[in-house]
């Protein structure tokens, strides 16, 4: 096992327990250190023509290979930008300004981020209509729900790779074969922010045209992810400028940023099968210590990927909850951290009563945590069970 | 060009012998929140109080503070000039440039304080006006409804020259009628009612009753942020974070949920009443409307009332909600007040609350808990933040 984090001490020097890693993860070391690099030394611009600009360049170029690498793609198909909410706006308005004309039928599921959401919600009010598939009680969304749902005017298949909620993969695979078939010329792009480092990247595999993921949750800072244009798929950008990217993501890049994705890919690249059997390990021990804790706790969904599990302890409002385990240096977070504290729209889609919904909190492990982040867990939950169930 | 505000008091010239009293306390007040933005000198003469705005100073920043302080019912704000006619017409189409070529009708009015000068006021006005009317073709005179009045007073040391005067926030001077504690949740109601009662003169200790972790950090904060936009009115205010948590979940123990709120309602007031007195407060303000949620029935509120003895103000006891919404709007705490961050109010909320509570009933519920010791140790537990 290796330690990358820096383990922040917490009030009373307390070690801090830190299992939201669905909501952003710590930085890796080796992370912060490219970045520092490229910011005091290797600062030039890689579009300069001096030594500088070419060591720029070259790093660029370095970064770029080994992002492609770890997104199963190859260098020039993987563009750098912000993050997932940038990808998913440049998938989802590029298609619809490229192929408008082809038809205005677009397919999501009812369980995607609110980057996805709230951009077709915007498309519908110009004029797009927009088909939600719904998920089954387990978050997975049924193959023939798809099929129904394919028109001849579907232009687009946008649909995450697993549920950042409670830890469900979709069946993109089977989902990008479909839509080749019944759709040749519809596009799919997968939102893969919370399978990136979870399960292995295989875009081209899965008949995948588009493909975000986001550099701060694998241990990159915020503000960095890339994006995957399949080689002969040209979508407009949604920026201009001097040319940067192929002209696709214009603006200086941001080499700390960059080099710091880099590094991280790097890090989780050596060590993910190592790292997915180790956490495996740790969510079944959190199942199994939950169950016999408290018997009357539920898990939402299915999680096919050990990094995300959503539970409920009926009873003990999710709000209260978390503050209860924050106490105690225990960092959970109550369905997504995007929502806010809005009730969740993926446990609504998939139909659970408004108890679970309401006092439903998300694990989410990263490959540093040990057992003694899911003992701490396990005891702090007990402190707020005691306190809110009578 | 030098500047300054002319102010007129409202009511308080309708004072008696107390009027002194008044007029010191709208100094102090006017000095402290000038104070903030700039040095500048403030004064009062025959109840007009001058605020001289140095040459240097950012006069906008004095005249938005100055429109906050209660006490004051109009604002001027004038350019100072030497008393004689040039430096009065090359003040009044410098300073009023903009105004000037905006308005297609105008009049001169002049005041005269200074009794030696050499010509009556309506000389002075009409010698202005014609040059203006020479010189700015487009400006029609007319004498009863013009866009734009040219005021000209002529005073002892200066003359001054402006547009006119516009409303100050009105009200009496915050602590012109004494101090009162305000109970403040968090939500849209409260700061208002606190707004209103600063307006008719009472300095304001805010009291808050903070359940971490039922209630989050980030709701205190949000009361915090109330607080510190509610000073831009009432000036420096301590505000008191009441830790509340124990009590909430006594009650919830040994009560009967349909009672949750009143009981709960009843220890807030008990606490703050405590607190006033320790801060030497003649009043409570909370933000009831009648009818409004289940606490706030009439009968709710008999109940609730009954544990203090000091008089409780509820401004915006007649108020629809639309109106409260109104001025939280006007005063700036509306789109703080909207965060979603539960307050202590909503943490127990019984199903089916008792909105026609009988007394004998809530006191056999309380004869469960032990009030005495509960209230003692929040009040003692009580941490102070100073806003402002």
């Amino acid at each position: 096992m290796y330690n990358i984090l820096v383990r922040e001490s917490g009030r009373k020097g307390e070690t801090m327990h830190y299992l939201d890693n669905s909501a952003t993860t710590p930085v890796l070391p080796e992370a912060a250190e490219a970045a520092v690099h490229a910011m005091r030394e290797a600062f030039g611009n890689p579009s300069s023509q001096h030594r500088l600009g070419n060591r720029a360049a070259a790093m660029l170029k370095e970064s770029r290979a080994c992002v492609a690498q770890a997104m199963g793609a190859q260098p020039g198909e993987v563009y750098f930008n912000s993050g997932g909410t940038e990808g998913i706006n440049t998938a989802v308005f590029g298609v619809c300004r490229k192929n408008f004309r082809r038809g205005k039928h677009i397919i999501t599921t009812a369980v995607e981020h609110s980057a996805t959401l709230n951009s077709l919600k915007k498309l519908e009010g110009e004029g797009f209509s927009v088909t939600r598939l719904q998920p089954d009680v387990d978050g997975h969304i049924p193959l023939g729900r798809l099929e129904e749902a394919l028109r001849e005017d579907t232009i687009l298949l946008t649909c995450m790779l697993v549920n950042n909620e409670v830890g469900a993969c979709m069946p993109v695979g089977e989902m990008g074969r479909l839509l080749k078939r019944r759709c040749p010329h519809a596009l799919f792009h997968i939102d893969a922010v919370q399978g990136f480092f979870r399960v292995p990247l295989t875009p081209a595999k899965w008949g995948c045209d588009l493909m975000s993921v986001s550099g701060h949750k694998v241990g990159a800072p915020k503000g960095i992810g890339a994006f995957y244009m399949k080689k002969g798929v040209a979508l407009p950008p949604l920026l201009y400028g001097g040319g940067q990217e192929n002209g696709f993501r214009p603006g200086t890049e941001p080499m700390p940023n960059i080099a710091a994705l880099a590094a991280a890919c790097r890090v989780r690249a050596a060590a993910f099968a190592g790292d997915c059997e180790h956490v495996r390990g740790l969510c079944a021990y959190l199942k199994a210590q939950v169950a016999e804790a408290f018997p009357w706790a539920v898990q939402n969904g299915v999680n096919d990927v050990p990094h995300v599990v959503s539970l409920s302890f009926p009873g003990c409002k999710s709000e209260v909850m978390l503050r209860i385990l924050e106490q105690e240096e225990v960092y959970v977070s109550a369905g997504s951290a995007c929502a806010k504290g809005h009730e969740s729209h993926v446990l609504r889609a998939m139909g659970l009563p408004k108890e679970r919904i309401d006092s439903a909190l998300r694990v989410s492990f990263a490959p540093h945590n040990t057992r003694a982040d899911v003992d701490a867990f396990i005891a702090a939950a007990r402190k707020g069970a005691a306190m809110l169930r009578r | 060009m030098k500047e300054v505000l002319l102010l007129k008091c409202g009511e308080i010239v309708l004072k008696g012998l107390n009027r002194k009293k008044f007029e010191d306390r709208l100094l102090g007040n006017l000095r402290r929140r000038i104070r903030a933005v700039a040095p500048c000198q403030v004064e009062i003469h025959q109840s007009v109080i001058y605020v001289w705005i140095p040459e240097d100073a950012d006069g906008d920043a004095v005249t938005e503070a100055v429109r906050r302080v209660f006490g004051v019912a109009t604002i001027c704000r004038a350019a100072v000039c030497e008393k004689t006619l040039e430096s009065m017409q090359a003040a009044a189409e410098d300073y009023l440039a903009d105004r000037i070529a905006d308005a297609r009708s105008f009049k001169v009015e002049t005041k005269r304080g200074d009794k030696k000068f050499p010509m009556t006021s309506i000389q002075v006005s009409q010698h202005i006006g014609g040059e203006l009317a020479d010189k700015y073709k487009h400006l029609q005179p007319d004498m009863h409804t013009p866009e734009l009045t040219v005021h000209l007073e002529i005073r002892t040391e200066h003359a001054f020259v402006h547009a006119g005067p516009e409303p100050g926030a009105g009200g009496m001077p915050v602590g012109a009628n004494g101090r009162a504690a305000f109970l403040l949740s968090g939500g849209i109601d409260s700061p208002v009612a606190g707004y209103m009662m600063a307006k008719r003169g009472l300095e304001l200790v805010g009291v808050h009753f903070f359940s971490y972790p039922y209630t989050s950090e980030r709701a205190k904060e949000k009361v915090v942020e109330l607080g510190q936009i509610l000073t831009r009115y009432t000036g420096r205010m301590p505000l008191l974070i009441v830790p509340f948590t124990k009590i909430q979940e006594e009650i919830r123990d040994k009560c009967h949920e349909e009672l949750f709120t009143l009981v709960m309602r009843r220890f807030m007031m008990r606490i703050a009443e405590r607190l006033a007195v320790q801060y030497e407060c003649g009043a409570l303000i909370t933000g009831e409307s009648l009818g409004q949620v289940a606490s706030q029935t009439m009968p709710a509120m008999a109940v609730t009332g009954a544990v203090c003895e000091l008089p409780v103000f509820r401004p915006v006891i007649g108020m629809d909600k639309e109106e409260i919404v109104r001025i939280a709007r006007k005063i700036d705490t509306f789109e703080t007040s909207i965060l979603p961050y539960e307050d202590c109010c909503t943490v127990f909320t019984p199903k089916h609350p008792n909105t026609r509570p009988k007394l004998p009933k809530i006191l056999e519920a309380e004869s469960r808990l032990d009030v005495e010791t509960l209230v003692g140790e929040a009040v003692a537990g009580t941490e102070r933040i100073v806003l402002g």
